[in-house]
């Protein structure tokens, strides 16, 4: 460590870190705009500055940036000092010559980087008395709004989109007081992580526009901490509501997994929470019927003895085991396809055994070398796709620390990197996003792509099997061999075993890291619970010995073809759905339950990663919404930690979930941890409208969080932290507060707990079952799904803005058999499907893609040989 | 006083103004430095050791030791490849007008600096980063690029030596921020020409992330000639310490404004009362900028001062790029202060926030004041500016430059200033 003297007084810093970034960690209060933790430090906004001083006796000293300074030992600056105190103020006169005086009307307003660091520095009147320069805005689609009379010229946004996200469409234009930062013309942003514009921009000039269309303060919502619903990844989140409408979604920083950033469909998909589709009330027989009612239908069929229960990796852990509890757990099944269930155990048995370990996100970011095995991470686990982006960067740094760059001094690097890239390695059926960034591709089938692993991890180790020669495996293997930190990715996209068999071999021989995809938020979770397969429940129904359906949170005709769930829930006397959305499935039920979702529940979710996490509760809502495990539990669990208590003694393997955030009896220093930011009204103005007095907020038995403003001003631990905010620091930047280090672990402990670790004695055999090459057939085609981050998740395609830009059902083939936008029939199964074709002349002969999840392709099991023919 | 000195640098331009075709550029000399070091088997090493040994200072204007910068790059096995050389024929200085000069009137004599240059940098690639609006010197310099090639001067292995240098002709969409080499490395990249951070610098990070090193065109041209008359001849060439010759300029109200090669450190007074002829006839001189816009103001006490990198400092300015533009008592200062503001507003890169926030704000105080709409207080107004774009407080010597003459300007010509405000318009008008 260092020792800086900062006004005389002795702080200890890191030295490989800036002196921005020093004083920060400390908790001193020093403004900037230009960096950012995750960005580094490039020197544009000239905010940050300090003076430096040569040693004890120098009393002139210099003015100097703090971003661009090293926190070098005996280092002396002051901030205090009076005459950079008063040019950090005159840095934002500056910036604000041209900055409109719309607070009271903009987005940002109560939550803005600009007005925190104004007020910092002391600014308060502006002498420029001249015309300010407009812009036109542009449309930029759906989810990002965009207001260039309020920029700064900082240049984060560009520096996060090009640079950190690998966008393109986003950029400067023009110079001097007039800089442009839009696209070339209006349109959607390109970038899958568009929407970290709004949190990366340090003013209103990017905001969220699904926020806009239902706008409410920061002040005004109330806030949960909860977890990402749209992939398997487990994105910490917070959740704002006011008036029982979930408001928006930011990103709740987790060192170890999400850091600053979120994908487009993780923050924007939250609006099917707010969707005319909801299921509100129990609905019996297609009538309305109170809870009570309802409950005593449930409890009417399972006591008749003859009911089994479907579960579903996307409901809570919670809900899961409510239901297994409600009809024991020899009739609850997982909700799973068979073969869907079979991967992720595979997934997660190869795991456990080791000694391959799954990587944090953050850990990803700092492996040097990446082989993707049969997976599309941008559209199928896309958060995974922005560390990856980072991964590549790692071997080309060694240049900078050779060259004696510091590594924060981020346009330094990225002039010495220029375009150099780590090896990344992507094998999937079709083009992917990355393989922009790719150092080769593979293109095959999912047999040879599991072939293409087997042959890597041989060409590694000789005792792995080998399928032979292989193109590129060669390759492969010495760039992993060669790095420090290899990884390698696979997951339940191919739906081949073969595949994550040859992945595990290739991590074992590599010594590499293991990152496995599952399909849904909580597929892990519902896989270690365990339960039977589907088709198991199908096949009870069909044989008379179950007449009962209980359907958690599941829409069956995404798991099954319609014609088999059709014949299941036609063929059980009873259907009885839990669901947040009027589902297909929950439309054929004679009992529907209105399940919150989770912003309306609490639970756990166990990610791709192993990571148990627990979102809370965000508002109670004024319906007959309630968490599912409400709905099946028994009367003695009076909340939450009733059911994980109950979890743990009947699922020891799933014991330490409860430890996933702290339990309902949690205080600090007494109090509970208040969902709302305070705000200068209080709780009786802001339901004046209806009431004057004021009302006693709800109560909450399922975690140490009140409905209220009211509770502790303390920071709370990072599983329940509701929303980022200090004295002073009103926006998301707040972040830098709780951190015990700007950048690094939060001081009350990062999110979620591990409940998958390789065995201390670890190592498996090498898997031998190496598939066959891939043989096109002839007149078929090998259906393989292609995802889609817009489209291919269930519940995000009930947001507006994301049905938006999700593309048209289609199929994709190689160039040659059909014209592209050609309508064909896709026959595979029993169904036949009528829709366009895309060419994609990268697919391997014989093989085809059908778009993921989207209706009507939902049911369809991938991969699938089927037909595709001319439509008459 | 008579000084007969040589003028290495444009002794062998045509009179008609036509370019030095290459035959005469070889009869008068021309290439022989290259011979010289290629044939006359001098070491990389040596070569910049003679260059160092002359004090040749960039004549871009910020004056420092070319020998030096080209010692920095590193060498040997493990240096990073391929090195670049970059000549910065981007002038866009106001007032200046010599590199073009030696572009459009000598372009063999830049060729082989080049490649003196290159060689002595162990450089693979070389570019001339040409202002698009020099068109002529484009026209002229493309042809004697072909020529040298022709005659091996360029490409594998010149003139049998084994040394390779490619030299590529760049018409920049330039700006003036190219004038930081950083900026001007970016352009080249086909990026946004903002400057870079420094460190890491040029000579190790450059072009492509690659060693670069970036040199003027005037420095440049001077090469082959120390080369061919060695370091001492080029420093006793100079009348002061700072060696060589200096192309000097004059523009403004004077009998004869133009260009003269003299000695370094001739006077101010030399320049415009002998060479430029003095001030027109009724006129009176207020001040200059000795070098370019970007240099501070100097007045009437001033003038006995040495046009050199290390005296002109001494009375508060700098040498700049040796072209001085005068201010005389017929024209107003201040307008001549917004105009110079309305450049450097103009052509701010939008980096950092004193420069691009600072220099429209000034450039509007001066239009008011211009237009007689000026307040009391815009004078602190600019005078804090000028503070806000001190050395340090910016990204780079843009907005500096820009702080250099309007500060002078209000100390010199302050009473103007304030006349504008009291009386409500410029008395020029």
């Amino acid at each position: 460590m260092a020792t800086v003297y900062i006004d005389n007084k002795p702080f200890q810093m890191d030295p490989d870190q800036n002196l921005l970034h020093g004083c920060l960690s400390q908790g001193l209060k020093l403004p900037y705009f230009c960096w950012h933790p995750a960005l580094g430090s490039v020197g544009a906004c000239r905010q940050c500055a300090v003076k430096e001083f040569k040693d004890e006796h120098d009393e002139q000293g210099r003015i100097v940036m703090s971003c661009m300074t090293a926190a070098a030992d005996g280092t002396r600056i002051s901030i205090d000092d009076a005459e950079v105190a008063a040019f950090r103020a005159a840095i934002i006169e500056g910036l604000m010559l041209n900055h409109p005086h719309d607070c009271p009307v903009c987005d940002e307003g109560g939550e803005c980087h600009l007005q925190d660091m104004t007020v910092m520095s002391g600014h308060d009147y502006r002498r420029y008395e001249f015309d300010k320069r407009t812009f036109r805005n542009q449309n930029l689609g759906p989810l990002v709004n965009h207001e260039m009379n309020r920029c700064i010229q900082c240049y984060r946004c560009v520096r996060y989109y090009r640079d950190y996200a690998g966008g393109r469409d986003l950029n400067a234009f023009a110079s001097r007081d007039t800089v442009f930062f839009g696209r070339h013309e209006d349109g959607i942003l390109e970038n899958e992580f568009s929407g970290n514009l709004v949190e990366v921009c340090p003013t209103g000039v990017f905001t969220d526009k699904t926020l806009k269309r239902h706008y409410a303060r920061k002040w005004d919502q109330q806030f949960a901490p909860s977890v990402c619903v749209h992939c398997a990844l487990g994105c910490n989140t917070d959740a704002g509501e006011r008036y029982g409408t979930l408001r928006r979604i930011v990103n709740r920083y987790n060192h170890q997994v999400n850091g600053y950033f979120l994908c487009d469909r993780g923050r924007f998909g939250y609006e099917f929470v707010n969707s005319r589709q909801r299921v509100l009330q129990p609905i019996l027989d297609g009538q309305p019927v109170s809870a009570a009612r309802a409950r005593q239908h449930v409890s009417e069929k399972v006591a008749a003895g003859r009911a089994i229960g479907i579960g579903s990796p996307r409901a809570s852990l919670e809900a899961n085991f409510a239901l297994r509890t409600l009809v024991s757990p020899e009739h609850f099944h997982t909700g799973m396809p068979d073969a869907e269930a079979g991967l992720v155990e595979s997934m997660i048995a190869i795991l456990r055994r080791g000694p391959m370990r799954t990587p944090t996100l953050r850990e990803i970011e700092e492996c040097d070398a990446v082989f993707i095995l049969g997976e599309d991470i941008t559209n199928v686990a896309p958060r995974m796709a922005l560390s990856v982006r980072q991964a590549i960067r790692q071997q080309p740094m060694e240049i900078a620390k050779g060259l004696k760059i510091p590594l924060w001094l981020d346009h330094g690097v990225r002039d010495a990197l220029q375009d150099a890239r780590g090896p990344l390695f992507i094998a999937t059926p079709y083009a992917t996003r990355l393989d922009e960034a790719a150092t080769a591709m593979f293109r095959g089938a999912p047999d040879d792509l599991a072939r293409l692993g087997f042959a890597v991890a041989h060409a590694l180790d000789p005792r792995a099997p080998s399928p032979g020669e292989f193109p590129l495996a060669g390759e492969i293997a010495r760039a992993l061999k060669a790095a420090r930190k290899p990884l390698v990715i696979a997951g339940a996209s191919c739906a081949s075993n073969a595949v994550i068999e040859a992945a595990a071999n290739v991590a074992r021989a590599a010594q590499a890291k293991l990152a496995f995809i599952a399909p849904e938020c909580n597929s892990v979770g519902a896989a270690i619970m365990g339960g039977r397969p589907l088709s198991a429940a199908f096949q009870a129904v069909r044989e008379g010995r179950a007449d009962t359906v209980i359907i958690l949170e599941n829409d069956l005709y995404r798991r099954a073809p319609a014609a088999e769930v059709d014949a299941f829930l036609n063929t059980a006397a009873h259907v009885i759905a839990l669901d947040h959305l009027d589902t297909p499935t929950a439309r054929k039920a004679d009992l529907i339950l209105p399940a919150g979702t989770f912003a309306e529940s609490d639970g756990t979710f166990v990610s791709s990663e192993g990571r148990a996490q627990r979102f809370f509760q965000v508002f109670v809502p004024q319906n007959e919404v309630s968490a599912s495990w409400r709905w099946l539990g028994p009367d003695c669990w009076h909340g939450l930690d009733d059911v994980l208590v109950a979890m743990s003694r009947a699922l020891p393997c799933l014991a330490a979930v409860k430890n996933a955030a702290p339990s309902a009896a949690f205080r600090v220093a007494g109090a509970k941890i208040p969902r709302s930011p305070h705000r200068e009204s209080g709780r009786t103005a802001a339901l004046v409208n209806i009431d004057v007095s004021e009302p006693a907020p709800p109560s909450d038995p399922d975690s140490p969080l009140s409905f209220s403003m009211e509770g502790t001003p303390e920071q709370p631990p990072g599983a329940l932290i509701p929303f980022f905010w200090a004295p002073g620091w009103n926006s998301i930047q707040a972040v830098n507060t709780y951190q015990k280090e700007v950048g690094g672990p939060l001081r009350g402990g990062d999110a979620g707990i591990r409940i998958i670790e390789p065995a201390p004695a670890g190592g498996q055999a090498y898997f031998s079952a190496i598939p066959a090459a891939f043989e096109p057939r002839e007149g078929e085609w090998l259906l393989v799904p292609i995802h889609q981050i817009f489209g291919s998740d269930e519940l995000s395609l009930a947001a507006p803005g994301i049905a938006e830009l999700a593309a048209e059902p289609h199929v994709a083939v190689g160039s040659g058999a059909f014209a592209d936008g050609e309508k064909v029939e896709v026959t595979c199964a029993r169904d036949t499907f009528r829709i366009p074709v895309r060419i994609r002349p990268e697919l391997p002969p014989g093989v085809a893609g059908l778009s993921a999840g989207l209706p009507p392709l939902t049911g369809v099991r991938l991969p699938e040989w089927g037909k595709i023919a001319r439509s008459k | 006083m008579t000084v007969t000195a040589e003028k290495p640098l444009t002794r062998d331009m045509c009179p008609d103004g036509s370019a030095l075709g290459l035959l005469a550029y070889e009869q008068a000399g021309g290439y022989q430095a290259i011979r010289r070091i290629l044939k006359g088997g001098m070491t990389p090493q040596a070569v910049t050791n003679e260059v160092k040994e002359a004090n040749l200072r960039g004549r871009g204007g910020a004056g420092f030791q070319t020998g030096l910068k080209w010692s920095f790059v590193p060498r040997g096995k493990d240096a990073p490849s391929p090195t670049y050389l970059v000549v910065n024929a981007d002038e866009m200085e106001p007032g200046t007008f010599k590199d073009r000069l030696l572009l459009e009137r000598n372009p063999h004599q830049l060729i082989e600096g080049a490649i003196v240059a290159g060689f002595a940098i162990e450089a693979d690639v070389a570019y001339v980063f040409l202002r698009g609006e020099y068109s002529l010197a484009a026209e002229r310099l493309s042809r004697a690029i072909a020529e040298a090639y022709e005659r091996h001067y360029l490409g594998k292995d010149i003139l049998g030596s084994g040394y390779a240098l490619e030299l590529h002709l760049h018409l920049s969409g330039g700006r003036y921020i190219c004038g930081d080499e950083t900026g001007l490395l970016n352009a080249l990249e086909g990026k946004r020409a903002n400057p870079r951070s420094k460190p890491p610098f040029p000579p190790v990070v450059g072009l492509f992330g690659k060693p670069t090193v970036v040199n003027n065109v005037e420095t440049i041209s001077c090469v082959p000639h120390i080369i061919n008359n060695g370091a001492a001849w080029f420093r006793g060439l100079g009348r002061t310490n700072d060696a060589g010759t200096k192309l000097y300029g004059a523009s403004g109200k004077v009998k004869r404004p133009g260009l003269w090669e003299l000695p370094m450190g001739s006077t101010i007074r030399e320049i415009l009362e002998e060479h430029a002829g003095g001030m027109r006839d009724g006129v009176k001189f207020r001040g200059l900028l000795p070098g370019g816009s970007s240099t501070p103001f100097i007045v009437e006490e001033h003038l006995d001062t040495p046009m050199d990198f290390t005296s002109m400092p001494k009375v508060g300015s700098r040498l700049g790029t040796g072209t001085m533009i005068v201010l005389d008592d017929q024209t107003c200062p201040v307008g001549m202060t917004w105009n110079m503001m309305r450049f450097f507003g103009r052509e701010s890169c939008g980096f950092c926030t004193p420069c691009w926030s600072g220099l429209g704000w000034a450039e509007r105080i001066l239009q008011s004041l211009e237009e007689g709409l000026g307040k009391p207080g815009d004078i602190e107004k600019l005078e804090f500016q000028t503070k806000m774009w001190g050395p340090g407080t910016t990204f780079c010597a843009l907005a500096p430059g820009a702080a250099d003459p309007l500060g002078t300007a209000l100390k010199y010509f302050r009473d103007d200033f304030e006349r504008h405000i009291s009386e409500h318009r410029c008395a020029w008008r």
